[in-house]
């Protein structure tokens, strides 16, 4: 019976990656590798003020002296830091008035990931920050919400238009000096999005950003910041795809998120890079560091990912509860297939009196994968009366599969509460059996079972996405026994 | 003859459980298997609904003019066979709407239909909800999550009327159930009954079938089918018990 599962389990959860296509559109690159002279050529590229140029070299003489973190639980084969191009842009690069504008061969790609910048803009009432290769193509919906005095666009325009801001807030919620990874991508970051609501205002429109890495052979570093401004509040959604290489690819991107008195943010992610094919050839490094401060009272940020790609996945969406009575909140979904590898979690830094944390996880791993939780809660002496809830339940598909969990606690005040509730638990046959006998094929009824473990996470996703993410759930495991 | 089976063999872990079955069941037809604990009757509705765990050693299984036993168990429910089972499982965070819908159209696209869209999914639903007299809100909830025996039970009959079977499997639906509880699904069996479906009803008692009327009795001891008739065979077995049948059988 265990050798039928696991048959049924290598039938269906060896799908083609369906999104594995390649744009020929011609690409201006930097030279390739990594030295002084490319953090230069970078930001010359992009006209940056002179402040930006020592943000970079800052971050690039910083990272020289650094070493590559070992201590999460994967196996990361070594990286060739100098093979990578750091800087691609496509070559066709104007500034774009309308849609008609743009490279239909571009806009066809998008339309390949069923985005159709066209049809999100008429149907979803989405603003679209669409980033191929680091710089964006069209940033749609900006007047709409400018009226309103909500900054949306490119990290580069930013950079240009919103000095002041930049330099306020780029890396003050993660330093240059954070960690290996965040390091690099202070030094090299080509493009990304920049988001400020101001105060009171209420953004009226989810705010969406598609990455995707197009060119052979580039690492995409996309630098993203979002600043809520007292009582503001914004809804924010990625999603990534990547295409089909047999060499790996390196994605290293920062999101820093600041909440102000009373802001809110939610940000979610629904990431399906490239995972490598079926016997762990190429697949995205998916090396990611975002972060929030809650820094006024009464703040939130709310963190939502659902994570079904990459080979491998590195990535602790964290927040720091600075301001008194601020929330911070951690939803996960994540599925590893294959020989895909992900240790992922959330570190929640209570400062602030009266805080509350709450952080649900769910570790879906299927075939050769491992899927790891790796989280912090940390309250400090002064976050009275500070509360935390955690739950991290793990799914186990097959027996060739691994899960593991690694929560750490720390409480330095008496008057807090922490709670943790850990489960791990497969698909049972008789699961299976009842599905199978209402006739559903164990395809479908893994789906369905799947999407209903993950349920309490998907259904923190803002419409759009949450029908996208139960697509993606049932495709990465087309079904899968335990 | 919809379902006709023949010296059936089946084992579970090398341990031989049905020892030769013979039975045909005919359209419109409903027949009631009883017998103590242990002898095969759940094992013969799992072999029938496909269940992998069990290896079937022996005898033949035809269904529509078909090998049964060559079908997959999805492709079972589709042809109409339905199982109400003994033990309904949970699936936390799938609701019942869910669940059915998926299930409804996956066997409408089996016979080449379009699936429901949402408003006919719910129409549907709630027709049938009326039928089953499901008065609670069971559809919002998980499937059999948290439910109590009775609710479980009641699910599986609503399941039932959603599925709309060609043949109809209860496996002990009336056990650990109230009398109000097995009156619902008594109702819920008779007004599913027509001249084209067929029922088999496991059960242990007599008292179910006082509700739903059967065309024939069986008796499951030990494997095999030791005795047939109509329904005062239900009747002598609840008065002189299964010692009677046990003793029988050691003559």
């Amino acid at each position: 019976m265990e050798s039928d599962q696991n048959k049924i389990i290598g039938e269906v959860t060896q799908s083609d990656y369906k999104y594995g296509f390649v744009t020929d559109i011609e690409t201006e690159f930097a030279p390739k590798g990594l030295s002084e002279e490319t953090v230069r050529f970078i930001s010359e590229k992009k006209k940056e003020p002179a402040f930006m140029l020592e943000f970079r070299l800052k971050a690039f003489r910083y990272w020289s002296t650094m070493k590559l973190p070992g201590w999460a639980h994967l196996d990361i084969p070594p990286i060739d830091l100098q093979d990578i191009y750091y800087y691609a842009a496509p070559k066709t690069k104007k500034e774009y008035q309308n849609l008609d504008e743009v490279d239909p061969e571009l806009l066809a790609t998008f339309d390949k990931l069923g985005i159709s910048l066209e049809e999100q803009k008429k149907l979803a009432g989405v603003a679209v920050d669409a980033v191929m290769d680091s710089v964006s193509v069209k940033t749609t919906f900006s007047e709409t919400l400018s009226r309103q005095g909500i900054i949306f666009c490119s990290m580069s325009e930013a950079i240009q238009n919103h000095p002041d801001l930049v330099k306020q807030y780029l890396g003050s919620v993660v330093p240059y000096t954070d960690n290996y990874y965040a390091s690099l991508n202070s030094a090299v970051f080509s493009d990304g999005s920049f988001c400020y609501i101001p105060k009171g205002v209420r953004c009226p429109v989810e705010l969406s950003t598609y990455f995707r890495i197009n060119a052979a052979k580039s690492g995409q570093f996309e630098r993203t910041l979002i600043v809520a401004d007292e009582g503001a509040y914004v809804s924010y959604m990625e999603g990534c795809t990547a295409p089909q290489r047999d060499e790996n690819q390196l994605h290293a991107a920062v999101v820093e998120i600041i909440a102000l008195k009373d802001a809110q943010v939610k940000y979610s992610t629904v990431q399906n890079w490239y995972p490598g094919d079926k016997n762990g050839k190429g697949g995205i490094f998916n090396f990611v560091t975002k972060r929030g401060i809650c820094k006024g009272s009464n703040s939130k940020i709310s963190w939502t990912q659902v994570e079904t790609g990459s080979a491998i996945t590195w990535k602790y969406p964290s927040c720091i509860l600075l301001g008194d009575n601020s929330v911070g909140e951690f939803y996960s979904v994540a599925v590893t297939n294959n020989h895909q590898q992900a240790d992922t979690g959330t570190k929640m830094m209570h400062l602030g009196r009266n805080t509350k944390s709450t952080i649900i996880s769910k570790g879906i791993s299927a075939g050769k994968s491992n899927n790891s939780y790796r989280g912090l809660v940390r309250i400090s002496k002064n976050a009275v009366n500070s509360r935390n809830y955690s739950q991290c339940d793990s799914l186990l598909l097959g027996a060739s599969s691994g899960a593991h969990t690694w929560p750490y606690i720390q409480v330095e005040n008496r008057s807090s509460i922490v709670e943790h509730e850990a489960t791990t638990s497969k698909i049972s046959e008789d699961q299976l059996f009842y599905c199978q006998q209402r006739g559903m094929d164990a395809e479908s009824a893994i789906g369905l079972i799947v999407n209903g473990y993950a349920k309490e996470v998907l259904k923190q996703l803002p419409m759009e996405f949450a029908v996208e993410a139960q697509k993606l759930l049932s495709l990465s495991l087309e079904g899968s026994v335990g | 003859m919809l379902l006709s089976i023949k010296n059936l063999h089946a084992s579970i872990n090398g341990e031989e459980i049905l020892k030769g079955i013979d039975l045909s069941v005919d359209n419109g037809e409903v027949h009631a298997i009883m017998g103590p604990n242990g002898t095969g009757k759940s094992t013969l509705a799992s072999v029938i609904a496909g269940r992998e765990v069990f290896d079937v050693t022996g005898g033949e299984v035809m269904y529509k003019g078909k090998n049964l036993l060559k079908l997959a168990v999805e492709e079972r429910a589709r042809e109409g066979i339905f199982l109400g089972f003994q033990y309904p499982v949970e699936i936390p965070g799938v609701s019942i709407t869910n669940f059915m819908r998926t299930a409804v159209n996956e066997v409408r696209k089996y016979k080449g239909l379009d699936p429901l869209s949402g408003g006919a999914f719910l129409r549907l639903m709630e027709e049938k909800k009326k039928l089953v007299e499901l008065t609670s809100n069971l559809a919002n909830r998980s499937v059999n999550e948290g439910f109590s025996g009775g609710e479980k039970k009641k699910n599986e009959i609503f399941q039932m009327a959603m599925m709309d079977p060609v043949l109809a499997i209860l496996d002990e639906t009336d056990s650990g159930l109230d009398i109000d509880a097995l009156r619902v699904v008594a109702n819920g069996v008779n007004k599913l009954r027509t001249k084209e479906n067929a029922f088999i009803i496991i059960t242990h008692y007599q008292r179910l079938l006082e509700y739903i009327v059967p065309d024939f009795v069986h008796v499951l001891f030990e494997g095999r089918i030791v005795k047939s008739g109509t329904r005062e065979l239900a009747l002598e077995l609840e008065e002189k018990g299964y010692d009677w049948i046990r003793k029988e059988q050691e003559r």
